[in-house]
């Protein structure tokens, strides 16, 4: 009798216990391509990735990028290019973790990692900066900005191979 | 005098610790039945929910609507919580105990305020005066879905009052008195065949039914379902009138799930109370805690019931087989009274078989599943531009624009009024 069967069933459930996670003391596993957080990432050799192009901030939907260039030069070199991102701001009350900024970035800069657990108390906490957005530096590599030899960075943009 | 006082307020607390756990009881099953974790934050396992609850409630604004009727909005939700509280009243909760007291002296009390031998009008009369409260409140809120909501409440629970009077009627004849306690004990002949639901299974049914169409619960809840009216006659109430009647209804439902208990189930008689007379009150709680269980459990599984069937169900199909449940247990009273011997226990295996079989064969019927003619019809007409129907719009213009069903549509035969033009 489908009243009987109907009974049996939501108990089936009882038996067989809740499918909730427990947060915080358990956590769900994430994908692969999770779109988190942002960072900023670095060329092995230490100097950043972004070359201030601001093409992330265009392709943003939600407007939540905001990106003033300026022109290295060898006494203060950020990126190995002409440019470097001098102020670069997200703001994460704007951002929808779309990946657009991903995808559009030519130098494969900007980057969402998988860190989700964002959280403020004030609005204008909300603004992260480059300075928190930047990778940190891999141990025993020079740090930006640096000093280097006139001549060795004469692309206006480096070199960019095919993303893996 | 001192018993009278001291069991007054020991039910009274007893009712509200219980009101308290019954809401995490139901939480907490309720979300087992759902696959999932009722709360579990709040103290271990959510044994203070109750507490964050009543808090909350105590801070929350208290509103009254404007233009609501100030006297009539206040009384409300005392109407409805005061019967609730006092209908256990007449209830014992145990076998009488022979306490000592100070004179030197051992009386022979009974567990429970007082067992009057009209007990059961009481249970019935009390339950009616919390209506005015529901209605009073749906009306007093100056909105016409609380007034609907009101209504719709007051209307179903009168209804199922009748049928439920009626199966209030059958333990009466079968105990012989109206006293609940009368009945509880008349329950005590044989360990657990003695209970009245072995008797007349069809007035038990009928009972257990009608107690949950009385409390407003699942799936009778339509009144103050949030989908249909937005918490229906409630829905102007905030904070601690809100709390009322929050009460009110979670005191219900332990009243009438004790209620069926004395009635069906024994009472408190169960294997070694009559030794122990103090194990009388563990073994109800431990029978109504049962109820409950079922009422939730109901709640997690079934469908709620449009408005319309609900009073229809009420009026037409049980009101019928209440009044065929009394005129059974009539007459075997009255077989048992002139014939005596068997007579009662033959009565109560055909009661069981009659009731098995007319319950399977009308539960068999219900949920069968439509003809395939009726599926490959829908199927058709899902194919022929379920993804571009346009309503209103000229059939031609529809066509055009939805593109890939072009062919489709005018190859298939379509049934008739699907498509307006």
């Amino acid at each position: 009798m489908n009243l009987v069967r109907g009974f049996v069933t939501t108990f089936k459930h009882v038996l067989e216990g809740p499918v909730t996670i427990q947060y915080p003391e358990q956590e769900r596993p994430l994908r692969e391509r999770f779109k988190g957080r942002h960072a900023l990432k670095r060329y092995d050799n230490g100097l950043e990735k972004c070359i201030g192009c601001a093409l992330c901030a265009a392709a943003c939907p939600a407007d939540a990028i905001w990106v003033e260039a300026a022109e290295n030069t060898d006494e203060e070199r950020y990126s190995p290019g002409e440019r470097y991102a001098k102020t670069y701001e997200i703001n994460m009350l704007r951002c929808i973790f779309c990946g657009y900024c991903e995808d559009a970035c030519p130098t494969e800069a900007i980057v969402l990692e998988h860190e989700y657990r964002l959280s403020f108390s004030d609005r204008r906490d909300a603004i992260y900066v480059k300075a928190m957005l930047l990778d940190p530096l891999p141990p025993g590599v020079e740090g930006t900005p640096r000093r280097t030899e006139p001549g060795q960075f004469t692309r206006s943009i480096p070199v960019m191979e095919n993303p893996k | 005098m001192i018993h009278s006082i001291l069991t007054s307020l020991i039910l009274f607390s007893v009712l509200i610790v219980g009101f308290a756990y019954t809401t995490v009881l139901e939480r907490r099953f309720l979300a087992f039945l759902q696959a999932r974790v009722g709360p579990n934050r709040t103290g271990p396992y959510g044994l203070l929910q109750p507490v964050a609850d009543g808090v909350k409630l105590i801070f929350k604004e208290d509103i009254t609507p404007a233009r609501a009727e100030k006297i009539v909005f206040w009384a409300a939700p005392v109407i409805k919580t005061v019967p609730a509280l006092i209908v256990l009243a007449v209830v014992p909760f145990g076998p009488k105990i022979a306490v000592p007291w100070f004179d030197g002296k051992w009386y022979r009390l009974s567990q429970g305020l007082i067992d009057v031998n009209v007990g059961v009008l009481w249970l019935l009369g009390i339950t009616s005066i919390g209506i005015y409260g529901v209605v009073l409140a749906g009306w007093s809120s100056n909105n016409k879905y609380a007034m609907l909501g009101g209504l719709r409440s007051s209307a179903q629970m009168v209804s199922y009052e009748l049928s439920m009077g009626l199966a209030m009627v059958v333990p009466v004849m079968l105990a012989g008195s109206m006293s609940v306690g009368d009945i509880i004990d008349a329950q005590n002949d044989a360990p657990i065949l003695g209970w009245f639901v072995f008797q007349n299974p069809m007035a038990a049914a009928i009972m257990a039914i009608a107690l949950l169409a009385e409390v407003n619960r699942a799936p009778f809840d339509m009144p103050e379902a949030e989908q249909e009216l937005t918490a229906g006659y409630h829905s102007e109430y905030s904070g601690m009138k809100f709390a009322m009647f929050y009460l009110a209804e979670y005191i219900g439902m332990i009243a009438v799930s004790t209620v069926g208990a004395a009635m069906y189930f024994g009472g408190y008689h169960f294997a070694y109370v009559d030794q122990a007379p103090l194990l009388g009150p563990v073994v109800f709680g431990l029978k109504v805690v049962a109820l409950l269980v079922v009422m939730i459990w109901v709640r997690g599984t079934l469908p709620r019931i449009r408005y319309d069937r609900l009073m229809a169900f009420g009026w037409k199909v049980m009101l019928p087989f209440a009044l065929v449940a009394v005129a059974w247990s009539a007459v075997a009273v009255v077989l048992d009274e002139e014939v005596g011997g068997p007579a009662k226990l033959i009565m109560a295996v055909i009661a069981w078989g009659l009731f098995l079989a007319g319950a399977s064969f009308w539960l068999g019927r219900v949920g069968r599943k439509s003809e395939p003619a009726s599926a490959a019809r829908v199927e058709v007409v899902s194919l022929s531009g379920g993804s571009g129907r346009m309503l209103g719009v000229p059939s031609a213009l529809a066509r055009a624009v939805s593109g890939r069903g072009g062919s489709a549509e005018s190859e298939q035969p379509r049934s008739g009024g699907k498509r307006p033009g």
